[in-house]
């Protein structure tokens, strides 16, 4: 309550029990022995799905494009591994649903044969849009979560005068540590990323915010940028959701982003730090993005730990390689216990967005009894945002859609603060989470409303003209009837003629 | 002879009667209330009848007479009640109004005979197919009418629920407390 006062410049956020301890102080464990089967999914970005290049069958290496990007707002993915495509078919994603999505199938060969890798003679001497190019063939996509095509950011940031690239390496949900962990061991190669970044959207400096619960990693992040002067470490308090982009920028320089803007309105662009990494490996390297560092984390796994998987390896898998203890797990998240989502089967793909897998015991979830609000205003003072949570979930309970907007629904960023705070142990944000499905549906509902109304609209034109031709077709008949008729008469009139 | 004035007054006749019907439509147009234009907009223009009126447009003056409560169309859902309370300023209890799981139609292709009578009823030209060949609904343009449920002589056309993807897949309501 008084950290609002002290500093203005942070609104809202909680204290969450950390959890981090348990995995940070280990380096990432790079010997997962490869799985025998990678499930990998077409669409692991926001935006249209790849489309599969390889048919069932083939033999491919490692790091072979298996599914191109379509349209500007797409991603490619790559093979994690070589081997051969066992198939291509829709398999369980790693969602709250669990529903089926386009999957490529690789059976691997073991032998980890890469395909031709495209390493530039100096990283540096690249032209821009070089840059962004080899990024977005590489399937780059941000690794914070959003897991937005990074190659359109950065071209985005090249079009739109940027000053500063800011470099999220907040971390604030619990648990979670493979950011800390990446920064700890391979701060030179973040830096390099860094660098190569700037150098693709022609920016002048780069700023990036780490919590002061990661000392380690900030050392090794300023001792990798000293040489650097336009790439500035600086540290920001431990208070969640300190990674949300606004809440950071606006402690880190104290400028606001415009409601309904972006950052790049007010000349910055936000990546994550892994994405940092994936851009190095992407250019100096030239290896696409076919594996990441996932935090294994949860009472019910024996050795927590970050682990380097290979994309499309069963979450299974890898919690089987920590030492699940299958009985305790009562919930299992994709990402942090905040805003990660909880996963029905174990048997789902990696994917590029997961930074973290956690097997939650019943003791770390216990859920109490809804109980009524009380109106202490917790989650008022809780809300990032400066919403007003109680309000907007009791007008959502009532199927108020429109004025939980007016209370400013879409600008809720679903991070759970609220609901974490709540004595009454409502499930707010979920409310919002339902709310602003809702919305979508609407949305869609309204479009296909417009849209039956142009069918209709066409077919009804289509029966007037065809109508219209039937009747045109009547009067010429009509006509030659009277022609017939009228021909008829005139030879009865004129007998002398003879008629063939 | 004949032939020709047969055609010169035939065709005369067409063109008077065109121009006086233009004429008549031009000036004898019934001025409509924009709050039904507004109305009508907003509904689902499906013309199913489910209201108990003809169409849309009878629901939308219906709606403005008072002679009918804003819950009447079963297809707009709570989010058409939510607008149309706001619109019309009536009060209506809107955690009571329930919406319908929305369905389309499909045809089983075994017993489909290529009839084409659910193809002439769609009002969205929702069926595609040809006569004597097995036909087929666009999901994305089915309204779920029933017309051609109600047509189909071998029952092969049904209404399913519409088919949960990661796409359409949303959070439910949390249980009320
Ligand atoms: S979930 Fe939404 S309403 Fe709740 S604290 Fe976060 S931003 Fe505010
Ligand atoms: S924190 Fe919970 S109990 Fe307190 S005002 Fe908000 S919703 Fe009500
Ligand atoms: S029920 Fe709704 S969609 Fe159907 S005719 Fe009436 S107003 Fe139109
Ligand atoms: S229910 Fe049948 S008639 Fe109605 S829109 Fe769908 S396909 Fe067309």
């Amino acid at each position: 309550m008084f950290a609002l006062f002290e500093n203005p410049r942070l609104r809202g956020g909680i204290h969450a029990e950390e959890h981090k301890s348990e995995t940070s102080p280990l380096s990432i464990a790079t010997d997962f022995p490869l799985p025998k089967k990678l499930y990998i999914p077409v669409q692991q970005h926001v935006g249209k799905p790849a489309e599969p290049v390889v048919k069932v069958g083939e033999k491919v290496l490692k790091g072979q494009l298996l599914a191109y990007s379509q349209g500007t707002i797409s991603a490619p993915v790559h093979a994690p591994t070589s081997g051969v495509i066992a198939d291509v078919k829709d398999f369980p994603a790693p969602h709250p649903s669990a529903l089926p999505i386009r999957t490529v199938v690789i059976e691997s060969d073991g032998k980890e044969q890469w395909a031709e890798l495209i390493v530039p003679e100096d990283p540096f001497q690249l032209e821009p849009e070089e840059i962004c190019q080899r990024v977005g063939a590489a399937g780059v996509v941000g690794l914070g979560g959003a897991v937005f095509p990074s190659a359109v950011k950065l071209s985005l940031g090249r079009k739109n005068k940027i000053h500063t690239l800011l470099i999220n390496a907040g971390e604030c949900e619990p648990y979670l540590t493979c950011d800390d962990r990446l920064m700890q061991e391979r701060a030179e190669q973040i830096v390099a990323g860094i660098r190569l970044m700037l150098r693709g959207m022609d920016a002048p400096k780069a700023l990036v915010g780490i919590e002061d619960n990661k000392p380690e990693a900030f050392a090794a992040m300023q001792a990798a940028s000293q040489s650097f002067a336009n790439i500035v470490v600086a540290q920001v308090p431990t208070r969640y959701p300190m990674g949300w982009d606004r809440q950071m920028l606006r402690y880190l320089t104290g400028q606001e982003i415009p409601a309904d803007g972006r950052a790049t309105d007010i000349g910055v662009v936000v990546h994550n730090v892994a994405t940092a990494f994936a851009v190095y490996q992407a250019i100096c390297l030239g290896q696409p993005l076919i594996s990441r560092v996932v935090t294994v984390s949860g009472a019910a796994v024996a050795k927590p730990r970050n682990v380097e998987v290979p994309i499309g390896t069963l979450m299974s898998e890898v919690l089987a390689f920590c030492g699940l203890e299958k009985s305790k797990m009562a919930r299992l998240v994709m990402g942090g216990p905040m805003m990660g989502d909880a996963l029905p089967i174990a048997e789902v793909p990696v994917v590029k967005a997961c930074n973290g897998i956690l097997a939650l015991s019943a003791a770390d979830i216990d859920e109490p009894a809804v109980q009524p609000c009380i109106r202490c205003s917790s989650c008022v003072t809780a809300c990032p945002v400066g919403l007003l949570p109680l309000e907007m979930a009791s007008r959502i309970k009532a199927n108020q859609l429109d004025s939980a907007v007016d209370l400013g629904l879409k600008d809720c960023i679903s991070c759970g603060s609220c609901s974490y705070v709540c004595p009454s142990n409502i499930p707010l944000v979920h409310y919002f989470k339902f709310a602003s499905g809702e919305l979508v549906k609407r949305q869609q509902a309204e479009h296909k409303s417009e849209q039956t109304k142009r069918l209709i609209e066409d077919r009804n034109e289509r029966m007037e003209r065809a109508r219209l031709e039937a009747e045109a077709e009547a009067l010429r008949a009509q006509e030659a009837r009277a022609a017939r008729l009228a021909a008829a008469q005139q030879a009865q009139q004129a007998p002398a003629e003879e008629t063939v | 002879m004949y032939v020709l004035s047969a055609i010169v007054i035939l065709t005369s006749l067409g063109l008077l009667l065109g121009v006086a019907l233009g004429i008549a439509a031009k000036y004898l147009k019934v001025e409509s209330d924009p709050l039904i234009e507004t109305i009508e907009a907003l509904m689902p223009g499906s013309q199913c009848g489910q209201c108990g009126f003809p169409g849309c447009r009878p629901a939308a003056e219906a709606l403005v007479s008072g002679a009918a409560p804003v819950t009447l169309c079963p297809p707009g859902g709570t989010s058409l009640v939510e607008q149309l309370a706001k619109l019309l300023g009536v009060d209506v209890d809107l955690s009571q109004t329930q919406d319908q799981e929305a369905m389309v139609a499909r045809v089983s292709e075994e017993t489909c005979t290529g009839c084409t009578r659910c193809f002439k009823v769609c009002p969205t030209d929702a069926i595609v197919g040809a006569p004597k060949q097995i036909h087929a609904v666009v999901a994305d343009a089915c309204i779920g009418c029933k017309k051609c449920v109600e047509v189909c002589p071998t029952e092969c056309l049904q209404m399913h629920p519409v088919e949960v993807t990661l796409r359409n897949w949303r959070w439910p309501k949390p249980l009320a407390a």
